[in-house]
């Protein structure tokens, strides 16, 4: 028994700190942003929360070269950005793309001035790649309340205003109808997926805060219909690619190249892809068996069922 | 710092050519997603000692086409995203294993005013001409796809097709870019010119020629600024392609205000835009 769990968790696992604090902050993010990704996903507003995680990398860069904490610069500068996406017109379909576009833009040529002079202004050159691809074996356990409290407060707002985010979500004519404020619900959303993303992006790096933003939701959407289900799902699908990665990276230290750890933001990448690879199949087969249950009129079988077979191959 | 200049001329013609259909057809996640993914290419290529240009290219041609496979069985933004994380969750790997990277790694990801090699012009050229002569043949379908898909398909142009193709193109000139203006402004000299182009004129070929000569403009002025004050050329190019749509947004508002009509923005395909230059007896779109 312990010979099978030393192999699965390298000695020592349990006693690291910086694993232990791995292990929550990574959980208490991949819930929030797979909460949060679930809406994201519905919206199709994946650009805007990738860009908003790197537009924050500017604002974390700024604070480090204030010297400040980079979690306040990652969220003031995410939050900035979201109102300025907004100015621009994201809530417009035809203008989202662009607006985004132009934010990201700025944002990514703020991000090189302060980064160039992050550079030149410490001997500590490996500032860029810390802040533009984090480590989650980094965090300081300091941050945890801060983390736990914020992320806390996303949920809540996403909860308390769940019907209405998802009305003006599925249909936006209908919300107004309905009396639902669409312009402010869009607003809200914004800013929330901002504090989520900037979270992840300050925590596990600006990749693992796109995956964890997308990845999980969409997996947990092709599952199930529901969206409050889907919440739920993509929080577990999160927290269990994370927790995967730690495990997997913790244990290459032991792997060739010997003494080299691998980064862990490519393993949970790598779930992320492999669980929404698998639950596209997964669906496929739902799809075809409940075809087989209810039978088809000769006509129209065989065009319905061709893609499935396709999908079931791929 | 001739050549400096002249690839970047290059760069900002590309740029603004391909820039223009990125914006018309709303693709502008892929357009960010595919240079900055072929980041994890350069990272590879310089683990195992090859051609920075060579690891760039094989990640972005990557890129585009797994871009258009995963697009077509899901929604397209989560695909993009996902192939993007894919791409430099690699590049992570790959950073990791390599031990001089950190300042490789920031002249990759924003350019360098004076890195370019006389060596590197003619293939850059190469990729250039590929880009133009690609975009020239695939124009119509291009714009018939992205502002009237309905009458495309009635045409039997197929659309998943042209997404890819188009995302090759951009693959194209993300990869012959990256030594001026690096992976992540390439992309703000894609969308900022065009949508400023946009906001001025409803026609395709006036907006490409605007968006060109736009994003000259900046790529000059930046690396200019840049080379006098020593601060990064990516910081220039980034803000002034922003600086210049909110120009742009501000002029159009004002000339509403004076003539009360409306006028063209960036942003998204309108339908207007299309009746003149495809008008029914248009060859068909193939």
């Amino acid at each position: 028994m312990s010979a099978v769990l030393n192999a699965i968790f390298a000695p020592g696992f349990f006693t690291s700190g910086p694993v232990r604090a791995a292990v929550v902050v990574g959980a208490v993010v991949a819930l929030v942003t797979g909460a949060v990704g679930v809406f994201t996903v519905i919206r199709s507003q994946a650009f805007a929360g990738h860009a908003l995680g790197e537009v924050g990398s500017a604002g974390g860069s700024l604070a480090f070269l204030g010297g400040t904490n980079p979690l306040w610069g990652y969220m003031g500068v995410a939050v900035i950005a979201a109102g300025l996406m907004e100015v621009l017109g994201v809530h417009r379909p035809r203008a989202r793309d662009v607006a985004t576009g132009l934010v990201l833009g700025a944002g990514l040529g703020f991000a090189a001035l302060f980064l160039y002079l992050d550079t030149t202004s410490s001997t500590s050159t490996g500032v860029t790649v810390t802040i533009l691809f984090g480590s989650l074996f980094t965090i300081s356990q300091s941050m945890l309340p801060n983390i736990v409290v914020l992320s806390a407060i996303a949920l809540l707002v996403i909860a308390s205003c769940y019907r209405m985010l998802l009305l003006s979500s599925l249909s936006p004519e209908l919300a107004a109808v309905r009396g639902v404020p669409v312009r402010a619900v869009a607003i809200a959303y914004l800013v929330i997926m901002a504090v989520a993303v900037s979270l992840a992006a300050e925590t596990i790096g600006t990749i693992l805060a796109t995956a964890l933003l997308v990845g999980p939701p969409a997996t947990a959407l092709r599952l199930t219909r529901r969206p409050g289900g889907a919440m739920v799902i993509a929080g577990l699908i999160g927290v269990a690619a994370v927790w995967i990665g730690i495990v997997l990276a913790y244990d290459s230290f032991y792997w060739p190249p010997v003494d080299h750890g691998w980064p862990v933001s490519f393993f949970v990448v790598a779930m992320v892809l492999v669980l929404y690879l698998g639950s596209g199949m997964v669906a496929a087969l739902g799809r075809a068996r409940r075809e087989r249950l209810v039978p088809r009129r000769p006509g129209m079988g065989e065009s319905g069922c061709e893609p499935h077979v396709d999908a079931d191959a791929a | 710092m001739v050549n400096t200049w002249i690839a970047a001329t290059m760069v900002a013609v590309i740029a603004g050519v391909v820039g223009f259909f990125v914006v018309v057809r709303g693709s502008a996640f892929a357009a960010h997603a595919i240079p900055h993914g072929s980041f994890g290419g350069a990272a590879g290529a310089v683990l195992i000692g090859a051609n920075t240009i060579l690891g760039l290219g094989i990640f972005a041609v990557g890129g585009a086409l797994g871009i258009g496979w995963l697009g077509r069985r899901g929604r397209h933004d989560v695909a993009t995203a996902l192939a993007l994380v894919l791409m430099l969750g690699l590049g992570a790997l790959f950073l990791s294993f390599s031990v001089e990277y950190a300042a490789a790694v920031y002249s990759l990801l924003f350019g360098e005013v004076l890195g370019v090699p006389a060596y590197d012009l003619l293939p850059m050229a190469g990729l250039g001409l590929a880009c133009i002569l690609s975009i020239a043949v695939l124009y119509r379908p291009l714009l018939l796809t992205s502002i009237t898909p309905e009458v495309a398909e009635a045409r039997g142009v197929r659309p998943g097709r042209i997404e890819t193709a188009f995302l090759l193109v951009v693959a194209l000139a993300s990869t012959m870019t990256v030594p001026v203006v690096g992976v992540l402004l390439m992309f703000s000299l894609m969308i900022g010119p065009a949508a400023t182009a946009r906001a001025f004129t409803h026609s395709p070929l006036r907006a490409i020629a605007l968006s060109v000569a736009i994003a000259i403009a900046i790529v000059w002025f930046g690396i200019a600024i840049a080379y006098v004050t020593n601060y990064p050329v990516g910081f220039f190019v980034g803000t002034l392609g922003a600086v210049s749509y909110g120009c742009a947004r501000g002029w159009t508002a004002w000339r509403r205000g004076r003539a009360g009509v409306p006028l063209p923005q960036g942003g998204g395909a309108s339908q207007r835009e299309l009746r003149a230059p495809l008008s029914p007896a248009a060859p068909p779109g193939r």
